[in-house]
């Protein structure tokens, strides 16, 4: 049985992504007790899946490990891996919480030798990777994995590969008969901070992700770039494994659209922005990227980012939104629409399109266990009804890395207030 | 008919774009576009010749007051509403319906393209199934393919031959009808009295929206 040391002064944090980490930490290091809840195997959210991060084209790994150092040197959070929160009771100041954890099959005795990676046989979808790839039932999720324990995928559970698993560790590490269990905890303050999800692009139909190998996502694109990913970070399409030479990117590909998204979701001009530093990396001037955009959005203090893309004579902008993609007898996605400039038809092929995407809520369709307000697409939003309940990061709004990090910090800032008042009374 | 155009054009000086939000039916949509340019792109007969601008630049060149150049366009008329541009708007704009709107605008006001086929087809259309309430289909064939005289009439008949003989077999085309022996509504008058209503309502609300 887990136990956790929750009280009406704690504070909850749901969902371990940059917000909730920040959250957290931003707390924890006040003197708060807090307990942070992610539903995945790992904490870092969608960021660590980033393979760089505008404006500074750094790498997330580096921002998470300051966080993780934060976070180890923190004695007052208590940290909960796939961990999910199925109900919540009571009210502001005092709330009961509970939390279902799935079993993980490995326990803190774990090195991450990768012993049993080895001796299992059996492989499923690269999930870190968005599946683009397949890996052991028996995982490290990612090579920066907090914490840096294996998972054992529980469709081998009963299976002599989970045997084998279990025979091959040298530590003892691998317990076959973890169970699902409910706990149940209190809290004066909940910072909900689940993050988001890229829309679904296979809705947009006439662009016909689920029918061309060659037509990914943004998300995919930053896998295919990052050396931990399916490639080992050399840009090549998934029909026949060619070099991505000459690249487009089609914006707002589900966002500012009333059919799809109706909210613009901010990050995706500067993320395609990015990516064409990632085309240019691997293949010097050979390689070429064209955009095709309604207008682009450089939040605030980015016109400088897209300044310097602009100027690069290997990236072209076309102003107009792609109306239908169809392929070619290579293979190569063609790109029909008009130009809004001269109004001109185009037709014209490349070797890979990366819809950029756009940001949902993933509270969006499911259920918050609690009444919490949100806006009409789906993103939570400050409620007076609900008083201890504080939505951080893109949870509550599309937002970059920097923006959720602020909001993050402003909702620790309100939890801590709520929960410093109970501390008051119970004094 | 240029009357009420010299009218319109003096009651709205270089406000275009406000003449065809006030006069044409679903014209307020026209503001609501982004020109990301989605429902030209996806448009069926942009390949055409002689199709003069897409949806999404005619809508710019409303708000840009190129009034003359609007309304005098085919472009409004070629539209086959498919529905396309309709289903894919990020903007929910009604697109296939604005432009329905602008062109009976341009019609009304007397300054849509003389001749225009599309156009001839609506007329011709019209008066010929108000008159018993159901469409005479020979009639109507006869008046599209005599429109630019009776050679080319009996060229484009000539070619369509085997297609009017398939409908007559079918039973979907009833020659009698040539000598006016066609089917009709049971309450002609009924029908009638219908549309005169229609059309004092419509024309109510037209004089309402002009004088406003
Ligand atoms: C292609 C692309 C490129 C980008 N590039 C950049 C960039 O270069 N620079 C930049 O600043 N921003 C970039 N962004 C934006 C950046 O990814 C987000 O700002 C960031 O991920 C927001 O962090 P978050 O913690 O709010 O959400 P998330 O990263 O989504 O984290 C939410 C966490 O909550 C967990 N969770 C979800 N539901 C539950 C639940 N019910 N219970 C428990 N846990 C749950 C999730 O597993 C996840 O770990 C990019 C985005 C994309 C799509
Ligand atoms: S940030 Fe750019 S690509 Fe993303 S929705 Fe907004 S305008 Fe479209
Ligand atoms: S699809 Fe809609 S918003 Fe886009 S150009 Fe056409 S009318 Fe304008």
């Amino acid at each position: 049985m887990t136990s956790v040391v929750a009280t009406n002064q704690t504070i909850l944090v749901v969902g371990g992504g940059i917000s909730g980490m920040t959250a957290a930490l931003e707390a924890a290091e006040t003197g708060k007790q807090v307990v942070l809840v992610e539903s995945n195997p790992y904490l870092g959210g969608r960021t660590v899946q980033l393979y760089r991060y505008f404006p500074k084209m750094c790498h997330p790994t580096c921002g998470l490990e300051i966080n993780l150092r934060r976070l180890k040197a923190n004695p007052r959070i208590q940290v909960l891996t796939l961990a999910e929160v199925t109900g919540i009771s009571g009210g502001k100041g005092a709330y009961s919480v509970s939390v279902k954890l799935k079993p993980r099959y490995v326990n803190s005795n774990c090195t991450a030798c990768g012993e049993c990676g080895k001796a299992v046989q059996t492989e499923i979808d690269d999930a870190f990777n968005y599946n683009l790839g397949k890996i052991k039932a028996a995982y490290l999720p990612s090579s920066m994995a907090y914490p840096q324990r294996y998972v054992i995928d529980p469709s081998i559970i009963g299976t002599p590969d989970a045997e084998r698993a279990k025979a091959a560790c040298k530590y003892d590490a691998v317990n076959l008969d973890d169970q699902e269990e409910t706990i149940s905890l209190n809290a004066g303050a909940i910072v909900w901070a689940t993050g988001w999800q890229p829309y679904a692009a296979e809705k947009i139909v006439y662009y016909g992700y689920d029918r061309f190998p060659n037509v990914i996502t943004n998300v995919e694109f930053e896998r295919l770039a990052d050396p931990h990913g399916p490639t080992g970070g050399k840009i090549l399409r998934p029909s026949d494994g060619k070099e991505a030479k000459n690249v487009a990117f089609i914006q707002c590909a589900g966002s500012r659209d009333e059919n799809h998204l109706r909210h613009c979701s901010r990050f995706c001009c500067m993320g395609s922005l990015k990516q064409t530093h990632y085309v240019e990396e691997a293949f010097g001037d050979a390689g070429k990227s064209t955009i095709y955009y309604i207008d682009i959005r450089a939040i605030d203090r980015f016109e400088d980012f897209y300044q310097k893309v602009q100027a690069n004579p290997n990236v072209s902008f076309v102003k107009s939104k792609v109306a239908r993609i169809t392929q070619d007898k290579e293979g190569n996605p063609v790109c029909n629409g008009v130009n809004v400039e001269g109004y001109k038809r185009y037709a014209t092929a490349h070797d890979l399109v990366v819809l950029a995407v756009g940001m949902e809520p993933s509270v969006k369709g499911i259920d918050i266990p609690a009444e919490v307000m949100s806006d009409s697409s789906g993103f939570i939003m400050a409620d007076p009804a609900n008083a201890g309940i504080f939505g951080a990061g893109c949870a509550t709004n599309a937002l970059d890395v920097n923006r959720s990090v602020q909001s993050a910090t402003a909702a620790a800032l309100r939890a801590i207030q709520v929960v410093n008042k109970v501390a008051r009374a119970e004094v | 008919m240029s009357d009420l155009n010299q009218k319109m054009a003096a009651k709205y000086q270089n406000n275009f774009l406000k003449e065809i939000e006030e006069q044409a039916e679903m014209g307020e949509w026209v503001k609501m576009c982004m020109q990301c340019g989605l429902c030209s792109g996806s448009c069926p007969t942009n390949f055409q010749a002689g199709w003069d601008h897409p949806p999404q630049e005619l809508f710019m060149m409303i708000r840009a007051g190129k009034r003359d150049e609007v309304l005098k366009s085919n472009s409004m008329w070629m539209c086959t509403s498919c529905y396309n541009c309709y289903v894919r708007c990020p903007r929910k704009v009604p697109v296939t319906h604005v432009m329905h709107g602008i062109a009976e605008y341009a019609y009304r006001i007397g300054q849509s393209p003389k001749n225009q086929p599309t156009q001839h087809l609506s007329k011709t259309f019209w008066d010929n199934c108000t008159k018993t309430g159901r469409v005479n289909e020979v009639k109507l064939t006869q008046s599209l393919y005599f429109k630019d005289g009776i050679g080319s009439g009996i060229k484009k008949a000539m070619e369509m031959q085997s297609v009017a003989l398939g409908l007559v077999k079918a039973k979907r085309l009833n020659l009698m009808e040539a000598v006016g022996l066609s089917h009709k509504c049971k309450d002609i008058k009924g029908i009638h009295a219908m549309l005169a209503k229609a059309n004092e309502l419509e024309a109510k609300r037209q004089a309402d929206k002009a004088k406003a």
